[in-house]
């Protein structure tokens, strides 16, 4: 449904987005996850024909983007980041005006308004000035526009940022109830956002692509950098020596305070060594106040990423 | 497109009457020329004519139109609307053509309000009333010239006020500016600086004239300006 071919863009010397590729099939729902400026809304702005590409292609429905822009615009329904709207304008007027210029008849316009107000639980706000409504109830105004015209496909710009956690949970259970009849593209900064609501997530960090796959396997992914740690009584010296002889364990950092000793166990991927460690402590008779796997962060996970990426770039301009 | 176009046109004048700019607008051109019509028209013995409220009006309106333009391509830039509608099956001529239909009938109406001049004129005297209607007929292609010269300002910038000030600059220079210029220069310059002159072509129509390459001037100067504003909104995606 939505084809992105080495799509780039550059706004003079900075590259937003760098030679993307990626690709969604109908009925998908697509979770774009990357920390704030790494090409998300851009990237999204190229799929809706707001800005056209610097090089590369993306075409959506098969109608490419740049020389088909108003049958791909027919197709989309888009919700940007800001939820621009104008705000003048009482609810159902901005959404019928929204309707004929999509060039719905005054009876789908009806038919249309009806549906998604039910839709997006706009309920009596929809008679209200759109300047007095709540961030969250604009929100929903915004959704109901790009839901309107029933398009095949939903671009959707970080749909629950600045929502109550109340409205999140209902937001996140209407893009689940959405997916059943579009194609969706949403975009995030927040990992169980993408999690709680996406089949398949797409990593993206200064421009490129930095993971694809589904929850699951992201989650590995960003495991990768995991570490344990483990407080323990008795002889420190020797429960670092211990601890280090369990396969799997890469590094121990010790920190002792108040007869109780803090240790940090770096590992090697997918190892799990607490059940070792609990054995060993059981046996040995030393007390344990905590044993946990500190899960890496996604924060954690884009930090690496990022560096890895600029390692990359410096090594390619000494190469060069 | 004529259903695009007319469905951006009705959300132009909505903006427009519900904006508290337009009321300050039109209450101030309708105070200061009802005095001017009183004062100077209206006056025992005086001449049963509109022609000179028509000449004032000319250099009223280079301050009134401006200021109800000014926000309507700026704004969809600084608030952000433009990514809605520029996504939504519209194209950029549409929407300039809508912005400009929207104003240009908010002035009619404004213009059609100055109508009651008329009446009190007629009233009292026996005013010519086809030179009338010609100067009318001007003023709506006055009108519509400085609705495109604000639409072109405000699609320059993000901010109202330089929008405003921007278009002010325009039309004066294109109407009081060459004037000057035309009197220091000499020779061949002359006669290119009085053909752009806004107000020479007015002119005719206010002295109750029917001149077609006025209108020629008119409608063209109009067309250039609003296939400017389209290339200017073009040109903002490439950046």
């Amino acid at each position: 449904m939505i084809q992105v071919k080495n799509l780039t863009k550059a706004y003079g010397d900075r590259v937003a987005v760098n030679g993307i590729s990626f690709h969604i099939d109908e009925g998908e729902i697509v979770g774009f996850l990357g920390p704030n400026g790494a090409g998300k809304t851009t990237t999204m702005r190229m799929i809706t024909c707001f800005m056209p590409a610097t090089s590369g292609s993306a075409s959506v429905g098969g109608h490419d983007v740049f020389t088909e822009s108003m049958q791909v615009r027919r197709v989309i329904g888009y919700l940007p980041e800001s939820t621009p709207l104008d705000i003048h304008l009482r609810a159902r007027e901005y959404l019928n005006f929204r309707g004929k210029i999509r060039g719905l008849s005054r009876s789908e316009r009806a038919a249309a308004i009806k549906r998604v107000a039910d839709l997006c639980w706009l309920g009596e706000f929809i008679n209200r000035p759109i300047h007095q409504l709540s961030k969250g109830m604009k929100q929903r105004v915004g959704l109901a526009d790009a839901l309107l015209h029933d398009p095949k496909v939903l671009i959707l710009d970080e749909p629950t940022v600045g929502l109550d956690p109340t409205q999140i949970r209902e937001t996140r259970n209407l893009i689940q109830e959405l997916a059943k009849r579009h194609t969706v593209l949403l975009s995030s900064h927040i990992l169980p956002e993408v999690e709680a609501t996406c089949q398949r997530t797409i990593i993206i960090a200064g421009g490129s692509i930095v993971a694809s796959g589904s929850p699951d396997e992201l989650k590995t992914r960003i495991r990768e950098g995991s570490r344990l740690i483990a407080e323990l009584t008795g002889d420190a010296a020797a429960i670092e020596k211990a601890v280090k002889a369990i396969n799997g364990v890469k590094e121990v950092a010790r920190e002792s305070d108040n007869g109780w000793h803090r240790f940090i166990i770096e590992t090697n991927k997918n190892a799990d060594p607490r059940e070792a460690i609990y054995k060993l402590a059981t046996e040995n008779k030393w007390s344990m106040r905590e044993l946990r796997l500190e899960a890496g962060t996604l924060e954690e996970f884009f930090v690496r990423i990022t560096a890895e990426q600029a390692a990359q770039r410096k090594a390619a301009e000494v190469r060069s | 497109m004529i259903d695009r176009i007319k469905a951006l046109t009705e959300r132009e004048l909505a903006a427009i009457f519900l904006s508290f700019i337009a009321y300050v607008v039109g209450v101030l051109f309708l105070l200061v020329t009802g005095m001017l019509f009183t004062f100077e028209t209206l006056t025992e013995g005086g001449e049963a004519t509109m022609r000179p409220l028509f000449d004032h009006m000319s250099w009223l309106l280079i301050l009134a139109l401006p200021l109800i333009t000014m926000r309507m391509i700026s704004d969809e830039y600084a608030s952000g609307t433009v990514e809605t509608l520029m996504t939504a099956p519209v194209s950029d001529a549409e929407v300039v053509l809508g912005k400009f239909f929207g104003t240009f009938l908010f002035y009619v109406a404004l213009i059609l309000s100055t109508l009651v001049y008329v009446v009190a004129l007629a009233m009292f005297s026996k005013p010519d009333l086809l030179a009338t209607a010609y100067g009318y007929l001007g003023l709506l292609l006055l009108g519509a010239l400085y609705a495109s010269v604000g639409l072109f300002a405000s699609s320059l910038t993000r901010h109202q006020l330089i929008a405003a000030v921007l278009a002010i600059a325009i039309l004066a220079l294109f109407s009081y500016a060459v004037d000057y210029l035309a009197m220091i220069q000499g020779g061949a310059w002359r006669n290119t600086l009085s053909y752009i002159n806004i107000l020479h072509h007015f002119k005719d129509f206010s002295k109750g004239i029917f001149d077609t390459k006025a209108i020629v001037f008119f409608v063209s100067s109009t067309a250039f300006f609003l296939f400017l504003c389209v290339k200017v909104m073009e040109s903002k995606r490439w950046r």
